[in-house]
């Protein structure tokens, strides 16, 4: 056991009045010490993020704030401190990198004066020695021709590449503890695994102290020595990877596991032989930006020559990372797009090509549920009215559009009085279940699933995949189901089709697709699904 | 109830909505309080504030100044309100269309709209006014006129902003038309920003309405508080109440409005918060 550089004890945070409850973090204690990677996993509303805020001096004072409990950084009361002292700790000794990387660096600094600052802020040098060292850094963190990342400005990088600044940043006076709040929520699969591995070399290499909140317990099993497992503002549970992994305590990091799908498949019966509903043919959606100065304009291909057919009943589903095309492909088989070039045939009437007012009545048959659960009701609406809207349109007597309401209400496992109130009311789950109620009130024969659970906890999610299976089984509905989740897609589709850059790389059924991969990049896809080694011991 | 409560957090906008409603109750009860016409000439003229039983004194012609100023309230009020709503059914409908369909409807909406923009609107609505003979009718509309266009712009920034919602995604996947979709879905949710800009809009009815009555070309059978400053004009310095008076009604009113329009704004903050996961 190294020495122990932070020592949280009895750490409560409240908030204000009115709040759900009264603290967001409700007395907890933990430690951390040199040369190990704490992840505090959780889900939303845990206070994990409010922990490392705390850590750091960064919570919203003086509404939310530490009342009780000690911070000690090597025997030091970090939240007695005063201002100054910890404005020298904070970069120094305790680093901190973010969630989302484009708000969290300045977007009109470029990259070098960025890290240049927060070097001068502590331990000022020569200009001279200032490139060298923020060259030094930007090579630590993997950047490939520093010489030209040096003058960037942020919205010129990818993701990845800005984690990577951030990640340089907290780095550049060698801090003792790196806090890194959920750092590769936002990025790609196959981003997310290199900035993993970028985190733990750097770790081993300096022999850091790293605390990882995160959500995913694919993260957890890929980098953590230790875990303690948050719920309601409370440590659950604590201990080894190993130990917690195989064999959790406590209920609440069972059903936690649980709920995490297997990324293995289950071999499905083949449904070619059902009718095909739907068979998109070489479609191809380029976005244009015209310019005024002739060859100022920039095109995006966005979907090249892209074939898919969907059988009855059948899910296909589609997985790629962003920038992939697979969600303006999903949005051009709604005609929410216009497509450049392609067919796509409903039940041999090509869509592509009618008009607004031709392509009224085939809406019924074809229905979208969207990803953001906040942004796909309107928030001035009652829920009721949100559901009976789409039969309202086409002509259904309100009579009967409002027993299909309730009908759908009492499916998709919500109250009746749900269709009374306004959409704030309800948790994000129950949102999306909402928005699946729209989409069935149609009573649409083909269902395109855009992403609709990757804003949902892990918990909430099997459950709302619990209700699509159901669904989709009691109306042998045939089923879109766009995603970037591996395991979500091994759990839920039938075949699964790959997208890069525009293009299918590769489409079979699920089962064969995971245990023997052909196309690179499917291979390296399936590499980099986090704890991807590891099989949850509970559940399914 | 909670907007209640946000609007009354702002002190002021809880002095501008009593003073307003004062005005307001001013307007109501004006028959009451002076029952005979405000033109009717009540007394000697040029009587101070306080002789002779008038309140705030006569003017140039022995009409009594309170009396016109309760009357008053009524017309301007009434110009005001009137105004803004020509200027809102223009502009929203306006910058619904525009902001909606993008593309070269747009376009031809914009351009249509820069160019009362560029003409300024007090002259264009001198112009208007005189074109089309003073009258109420006239008046309003043609404060309604020069109105309209940033009104326009707010509505068509909003619409922009929300189509591209994926509430109203769904709307389109469902089949909804549309007028239906403009009306129905997008419009509830652009309204804040276009209620807090009317309440100004009606301050600055008020004085424009009263600048043209000042220059003599509002509705002659009306007796405005612009009109009564104007009419005093000559006399300011031997009689200094019958401009003074109707001078701070302009300027009370017009501030109360404001202040309501500031408390409007901090009331409605936006719900729409996007919620990420934490």
């Amino acid at each position: 056991m190294d020495i122990v550089l932070l020592d949280v004890g009895g750490l409560v945070v409240s908030l204000p009045g009115g709040a759900e409850r009264a603290h967001a973090v409700d007395g907890i204690s933990f430690t951390l010490a040199r040369n190990e990677i704490l992840c505090i996993v959780g889900e939303s509303g845990s206070g994990k993020s409010m922990t490392a805020h705390a850590i750091m001096g960064l919570l919203p004072q003086p509404h939310v704030r530490a009342t009780a409990g000690r911070i000690l950084y090597q025997g030091e009361d970090v939240l007695a401190a005063a201002p100054a002292r910890l404005r020298a700790l904070r970069g120094r000794k305790l680093g901190m990198i973010f969630q989302e990387p484009m708000t969290a660096l300045h977007p009109i600094m470029r990259v070098e004066a960025q890290i240049a600052e927060v070097i001068q802020h502590h331990a000022p040098m020569e200009r001279a020695a200032l490139r060298a060292r923020v060259t030094e850094l930007l090579l630590a963190v993997g950047l490939p021709d520093p010489e030209r990342l040096r003058r960037s400005w942020p919205h010129r990088l990818s993701g990845g590449q800005r984690q990577r600044v951030m990640i340089a940043m907290a780095l550049a006076l060698g801090p003792d503890i790196l806090i890194a709040d959920e750092p590769t929520t936002a990025l790609d699969v196959t981003t997310q695994a290199q900035i993993l591995a970028l985190i733990r070399q750097i770790q081993a290499e300096r022999q850091m102290g790293v605390l990882l909140i995160t959500h995913d317990f694919g993260v957890v099993a890929e980098v953590a020595d230790r875990v303690a497992v948050m719920q309601h503002g409370r440590i659950v549970e604590i201990g080894p990877v190993a130990q917690i992994l195989e064999d959790p305590q406590h209920d609440y990091t069972r059903s936690l596991i649980a709920a995490v799908p297997r990324l293995m498949a289950a071999p499905r019966p083949p449904r070619a032989d059902a009718p095909v509903v739907l068979e998109a043919e070489r479609v191809r959606k380029t976005f244009r930006q015209r310019s005024w100065i002739p060859g100022r304009g920039t095109e995006v291909a966005a979907v090249k020559d892209v074939s898919l057919a969907l059988h009855r009943g059948e899910t296909v589903g589609l997985v790629g990372e962003s920038g992939s095309g697979k969600s303006t492909f999903a949005r051009c088989v709604v005609r929410l797009l216009e497509t450049d070039g392609g067919a796509i045939r409903l039940h041999g009437t090509d869509i592509a090509q009618l008009g607004r007012r031709a392509m009224r009545p085939y809406r019924t048959r074809i229905q979208m549920v969207f990803q953001d659960p906040y942004a796909s009701l309107n928030p001035r609406r009652r829920v009721g009215d949100i559901i009976a809207a789409g039969p309202l349109a086409h002509g259904v007597a309100r009579a009967e559009a409002q027993r299909r309401t309730r009908e759908l209400l009492s499916l998709v496992g919500l109250d009746d009085r749900a269709a009374e109130r306004y959409p704030h009311e309800f948790s994000g789950g129950q949102r999306q279940r909402i928005g699946l109620a729209r989409a069935l009130a149609m009573q649409p024969e083909i269902l395109v699933a855009d992403e609709p659970v990757s804003a949902l906890d892990v918990s909430v999610q099997a459950q709302v995949l619990a209700l699509l299976a159901d669904v989709r089984a009691r109306f042998d509905l045939a089923m879109l189901f766009i995603t970037h989740d591996l395991r979500v897609a091994a759990q839920v589709c039938d075949r699964v089709a790959v997208m890069y850059r525009g293009e299918i790389v590769e489409l079979r059924p699920t089962a064969e697709l995971f245990a023997d991969p052909r196309h690179p990049y499917v291979r390296d896809l399936l590499a980099a699904v986090p704890g991807r080694r590891w099989l949850p011991a509970v559940g399914t | 109830m909670d907007f209640l409560r946000r609007f009354a957090r702002n002190k002021g906008a809880v002095v501008g909505a009593v003073v307003l409603s004062a005005v307001v109750l001013l307007a109501l009860a004006a028959p009451l309080l002076f029952p005979e016409d405000p033109w009717e000439i009540l007394g000697p003229p040029f009587r101070r504030p306080g002789e002779m039983g008038f309140l705030l004194g006569t003017d140039t012609l022995g009409r009594d100044v309170a009396a016109g100023i309760a009357h008053g309230a009524r017309v301007t009020l009434l110009l005001s309100l009137v105004s803004t709503a020509v200027a809102l059914s223009i502009g929203v409908v306006l910058g619904a269309v525009a902001g909606y369909h993008g593309g070269w409807v747009d376009d031809v909406v914009m351009r249509f709209t820069e160019f009362f923009q560029t003409i300024p609107n007090f002259i264009l609505l001198v112009v208007l006014v005189a074109i089309f003979t003073p009258s109420i009718t006239s008046i309003v509309v043609a404060i309604g006129i020069v109105s309209w266009p940033p009104l326009a712009r707010i509505v068509r920034g909003e619409f922009l902003t929300l189509r591209s919602r994926e509430f109203v995604q769904a709307a389109h996947v469902l089949g909804q038309s549309s007028p239906r979709i403009i009306f129905g879905e997008i419009l509830p949710n652009a309204l804040s920003p276009v209620i807090v800009s009317a309440s100004l809009m009606v301050a600055t009815a008020v004085l424009l309405e009263s600048a043209l009555s000042f220059l003599g070309l509002g509705d002659p059978n009306l007796m405005s508080w612009g009109y009564m400053i104007g009419a005093a004009r000559t006399v300011i310095r031997q009689a200094w109440w019958i401009s003074f008076f109707p001078g701070v009604a302009i300027a009370l009113t017009v501030l109360a409005l404001n202040l309501v329009g500031e408390g409007l704004s901090d009331a409605m903050n936006p719900r729409l918060a996007r919620k990420g996961r934490a």
